[in-house]
């Protein structure tokens, strides 16, 4: 309509310029010549929007993706280090746990969580020994295993991802090991050497790596733990403090050692099942000494050419740009060894779908773009646009995409239904609690009067309550210290009596909250047994006998902004309820840490996430020896209970077995009893994906799924297609009203100068 | 005039040293060592070994300010203070502490925010001066104030609405632009055209306002008088008298913020994703990342420095009265 309105002026306008018998004067022919400018310009850009009508003008990738199979995500916070030695945060992880690879990973299907070979040939041989350095029996008491071999041996053929520092000449030397100061200056990143190479990987290349976690200069964050486990750590780092990074090729450590060139050792003290969990994590990958050789010439880190930002791996993928103030970019390896996709998992996972790509080579995807995304708002439109694959839900858009139905489950709306989008939920391996310090004359200590104090606050802290108002329902109220998918965890029976009745199904949650519980299982005590255990406690009504005014309790966090707010008043009044008065001491992050580490907090909240799937990595939490005060470890509590403990050095050396099950439960029970924690939650992971994002599985203990991921590119262009058409009426209407309030205005003007020149 | 110019530059040496050590202080009063160490390794397993030695790694095993175990000299040299500063007068800001270097840093991502900043300032000056010329133009008339409560009302309107709104609207109903991101070179344009319109629109109310006071009050003057006096028209004695005179304070106040422009907007650049500086500071303070905060606020001084410096300049070529001596 528009168009036809335009072409009419257009002529119109044309005629009276071009009409020889119609005479104009100067300032009339000055206006119509604007006018038939604007209309060409209308015209013109009319048609340029039919043009592009069919083209997806928001389309935020400028690259052709051709042929290639391409996965976009997002993410928010830059990672600092791509160092496997080094990175350990979640956002770390997502990048290096594609590029490379430690002997051992989680099998993507089964649960529970299991260990699989990775580069290893078989799971390791595990060789107890007696002080004397013999082999024991695998029965043999804990007391007589001082030490423990894990025989490791790796696949042959497996190669590095083609990269300079592997480069070599025609005569076998190193292409850039000896870089002088212009090649170092022509230099502006890492692609600018341009010839790369590639080798085997060996078992020394481990042994190198785990020489690497030793060196103080690396610092490796598991440098403290290790000293602990593998023999002759501590000496190596003392060893070669004042040595280059380059140096430990040739200095052998005792707890490591490459037997062949394909299998190598690692020696342990004592009895530590759980290591092989630590095999799993890029901590213990492969180095070759090549890379620091490389790296750690002069000018290269100036320039930020450095391990911790170009990585060089046997993974799946490599790093082909890194800048995190951006993108990430990951290219499919070309040198990548055979590894396919599992062809069991859980019985439900065939019918799924799970186990279409059984036996295929894996990965499927040929580039993966991480996309630097702070902001919700446009991270969410893009999802719903179809420019990136996957996405978590933000508060905001929560209501968006998320709703509640009646028999407490969730469920998509319908709009995202419509648009195929998958909904994934899974209860991380991660809890929330409120922990009491233990060394508090208050709420501490080992006394009926604290307990009780203790158990009260327990019951009367709502986190059903929380977790609907602050977390979108998205959590699980925790009955004790493990979450769900741990050894130990049982959601049968576990039910925490001290804060909770069983209801055996009679009970029901809430009508307005359904999610809460499930139907029929824990229902939290009255708020009246609360305020009974206060009595009992000697609170009676909330007041302290010795100021006989309301007890005045100490609350010490961090979260001092104006967006924590409604959570701190949110604490307060859950403390009203029994008559406490709770005073938030917020204070900025270092004093914080440093109040618990001095033990002048009194209530605080804290989180675990775990580093591996085993109840030692939760109940070391409590243990006695790890009190933060004293020993400056994880135990923020300060909890300490000899039977627990007892229990806890007991159960942690022990194999998943019935006697282990019974001890993990005489150990929940203990500090249910005791509570040191008010339980908090474990949060509930709720993520969406496209309907062309295939082989979707929650696993939370491995990082490496990109390889398991396949992307129906076909369907992600069409429905980005259908879902992107630019629409232009708008602005055509707009620019018409614009110039339609400008006639007045240029009226207003010849008025004007008409005026002056009277 | 070059002498005036050397001694502005000798008077910035004890300005930015002030400034070095307020930072220093202001930084080491809320952080100490130990807490930056903690930050860098993380929440796990961060023993008091660990951080010793990330201290002794990254420098701060010495004193702050004074090294009272030390001899000579070296009760200056070997403190935190003085090793950390030396090379930020040299602008060699040396390494971040997690390990990257931070001049390169700043070099990769200085373009990025300039790209957004000087198209938004040029259009914005542009389209300001054009939108206040008009209402001069019109004074007295219904159409100077509709401009005005139209100024004002664009004025009363958060910065965040324009960006949230123009987002909604033209990156996601009409689908005309990409919501956020960037790219390099040409490739760009696609992704500056939304936060550029953004930023121009949203500062049309307090901009054209303030252009539109200065060309008012040029306009009473006796030589615009005698120029419509001479017989020449209501635009040509604006564009050819006016505006030239109005421009020696609106050169002035852009000269005095162009060489900021680098240092990019924290929202915007947030928002659109730009890889540019604007937050490059808020996270190292958030990390505690002492390095990149001594470097950027001594970046950030150096250039108003240069700014102020840049604008003094400025006054001599645009006003022939003013000498510089």
């Amino acid at each position: 309509m528009t168009l036809i309105l335009m072409s009419s002026l257009l002529s119109r306008q044309l005629l009276y310029l071009l009409h020889p018998c119609r005479r104009m004067n100067t300032q009339t022919r000055k206006v119509r010549v604007s006018v038939l400018m604007m209309s060409v310009a209308f015209l013109a850009a009319t048609f340029s929007c039919a043009a592009w009508a069919s083209a997806q003008l928001n389309n935020p990738y400028s690259d052709d993706e051709g042929e290639q199979a391409v996965l976009y995500e997002s993410f928010s916070e830059r990672p600092k280090h791509m160092d496997p030695a080094v990175a350990y945060s979640s956002n770390e992880y997502a990048f290096i746990s594609q590029i490379y690879e430690p002997p051992f990973q989680y099998h993507y299907l089964k649960r529970p969580y299991q260990v699989v070979p990775l580069t290893a040939t078989r799971m390791p041989d595990v060789i107890y020994l007696n002080p004397k350095g013999e082999k024991v029996s695998n029965g043999a008491n804990d007391s007589d295993i001082a030490f423990t071999d894990y025989m490791i041996e790796i696949q042959p053929g497996i190669r590095y991802q083609p990269h300079p520092a592997l480069a070599k000449n025609a005569q076998g030397d190193y292409d850039y090991h000896q870089l002088n100061t212009s090649q170092i200056d022509a230099a502006t990143s890492l692609y600018d050497f341009t010839a790369t190479g590639s080798r085997e990987l060996t078992a020394e290349d481990y042994v190198y790596q785990i020489k690497r976690l030793a060196h103080p200069k690396i610092q490796s964050p598991i440098a403290e733990i290790m000293k602990n486990y593998i023999v002759g750590f501590d000496d190596f780092s003392k060893q070669v403090k004042d040595k280059p990074k380059t140096a430990i090729r040739d200095l052998p450590i005792t707890g490591a050692t490459a037997l062949s060139r394909y299998q190598y050792r690692i020696r342990i003290k004592g009895k530590y099942p759980q290591f092989i969990y630590w095999l799993a994590m890029p901590f213990f990958s492969p180095m070759p000494w090549e890379a620091d050789v490389f790296y750690d010439q002069a000018g290269l880190a100036d320039k930020n050419i450095t391990l911790d930002w170009f990585p060089l791996g046997t993974g799946p993928y490599l790093m082909a740009e890194n800048n995190p103030n951006r993108r990430m970019i990951l290219l499919k390896n070309p040198l990548f060894h055979i590894e396919t996709y599992p062809s069991e998992g859980e019985s439900e996972d065939k019918q799924k779908g799970l186990l279409v790509d059984a036996g295929k080579q894996l990965p499927f995807i040929d580039k993966v773009v991480f996309m630097l995304e702070k902001e919700t708002i446009p991270y969410w439109t893009k999802f719903l646009q179809g420019y990136y694959d996957a996405s978590g839900i933000a508060s905001d858009s929560f209501d968006q995409a998320i709703q509640f139905t009646g028999s407490g489950g969730v469920a998509l709306t319908p709009t995202m239904l419509e648009k195929g989008i998958q909904l994934q939920t899974s209860v991380a391996v991660s809890s929330f609690y409120m922990g009491f310090n233990m060394l508090d004359a208050t709420v501490g200590g080992a006394t009926e009067q604290a307990r009780k104090l203790r158990q009260a606050i327990a019951i009367a802290v709502d986190y059903e309550e929380y977790i609907s108002i602050f977390t979108n329902g998205r959590g699980v109220a925790a009955q004790g210290v493990l979450p769900p998918g741990i050894y130990g965890f049982d959601d049968k029976t576990g039910i925490n009596p001290y804060v909770y009745d069983n209801q055996d199904g009679k009970a029901s949650a809430p009508a307005h909250a359904p999610y809460l519980r499930p139907v029929g299982k824990a229902q939290r005590k009255k708020i009246d047994a609360a305020r009974e255990l206060m009595t009992e406690a000697g609170y009676a009504g909330g007041i302290d006998p010795k100021t006989k005014e309301a007890l005045i309790l100490y609350f010490d966090t961090a979260a001092a902004g104006v967006d924590d707010r409604p959570r701190m008043n949110w604490y307060r009044k859950q403390f009203e309820k029994l008559g406490i008065k709770l005073v938030i001491r917020a204070t900025d992050y270092n004093r914080f840490q440093e109040k618990m580490r001095t033990g002048n907090a009194q209530i605080f909240v804290w989180g675990w996430n775990a580093d591996y799937p085993d109840p030692e990595n939760f109940f070391f939490l409590l243990y006695g020896a790890n009190s933060k005060v004293k020993h400056g470890g994880e135990n923020a509590a300060n909890y300490h209970n000899p039977e627990f403990d007892r229990l806890f050095e007991q159960m942690r050396n022990m194999d998943n077995s019935e006697q282990r099950y019974r001890i993990i439960q005489q150990m929940q029970e203990i500090v249910r009893r005791d509570a040191p924690w008010v339980f908090g939650y474990h949060p509930k992971n709720f993520s969406l994906f496209h309907g062309w994002y295939k082989n979707l599985k929650p696993n939370l203990m491995a990082n490496n799924q990109l390889k398991y991921t396949r992307i129906d590119t076909a369907a992600r262009a069409e429905k980005r297609q259908q879902w992107n058409e630019p629409v232009f009426w708008p602005l055509v209407l707009g620019s018409v009203v614009f110039v339609l309030m400008f006639i007045p205005a240029v009226n207003a003007y010849r008025r004007r100068v008409k005026e002056t020149k009277l | 005039m070059t002498q005036y110019i050397i001694r502005r530059l000798l008077y910035s040496l004890p300005l930015l040293m002030g400034v070095n050590i307020l930072t220093f202080v202001l930084f080491f009063v809320v952080n100490s060592p130990d807490d930056m160490a903690r930050m860098q390794l993380g929440q796990k397993h961060v023993t008091v070994q660990a951080i010793a030695n990330w201290k002794q790694q990254h420098g701060y095993d010495v004193p702050l300010l004074w090294n009272s175990d030390a001899q000579g000299e070296k009760k200056i040299t070997d403190t935190i203070f003085y090793q950390k500063s030396v090379g930020l007068f040299l602008f060699r800001f040396g390494v971040s502490d997690s390990g990257r270097n931070i001049g390169a840093d700043i070099k990769e991502r200085a373009w990025p925010s300039l790209a957004v900043a000087l198209p938004t300032l040029v259009v914005g000056l542009l389209v300001n001066i054009c939108f206040a010329l008009m209402m001069v133009l019109f004074r007295n008339s219904y159409l100077e104030h509709a401009g005005i409560v139209l100024c004002v009302i664009l004025m009363s309107i958060s910065s965040l609405f324009y960006i949230i709104g123009g987002q909604f609207f033209i990156g996601k109903v009409l689908r005309l632009v990409p919501i956020s991101g960037y790219d390099d070179g040409m490739a760009a344009i696609k992704f500056l055209i939304l936060p550029v319109l953004i930023g121009v629109f949203s500062g049309i109310g307090s901009g054209a306002r303030w252009y539109r006071t200065l060309f008012l009050e040029e306009v009473e003057k006796d030589y615009v008088r005698t120029a419509r006096a001479k017989g020449l028209s209501e635009t040509q004695t604006l564009f050819q008298h006016v505006l030239p005179n109005a421009m020696i304070p609106i050169l002035t106040g852009v000269v005095v913020v162009l060489p900021l422009l680098f240092m990019g907007s924290l929202i915007m650049e947030s928002f659109f994703s730009i890889p540019g500086l604007g937050s490059y500071t808020i996270d190292a303070i958030n990390s505690q990342d002492f390095a990149i905060v001594r470097a950027m606020v001594f970046l950030g001084s150096v250039l108003y420095v240069f700014g102020l410096l840049l604008t003094d300049i400025s006054y001599t070529l645009v006003d022939p009265r003013v000498r510089l001596s």
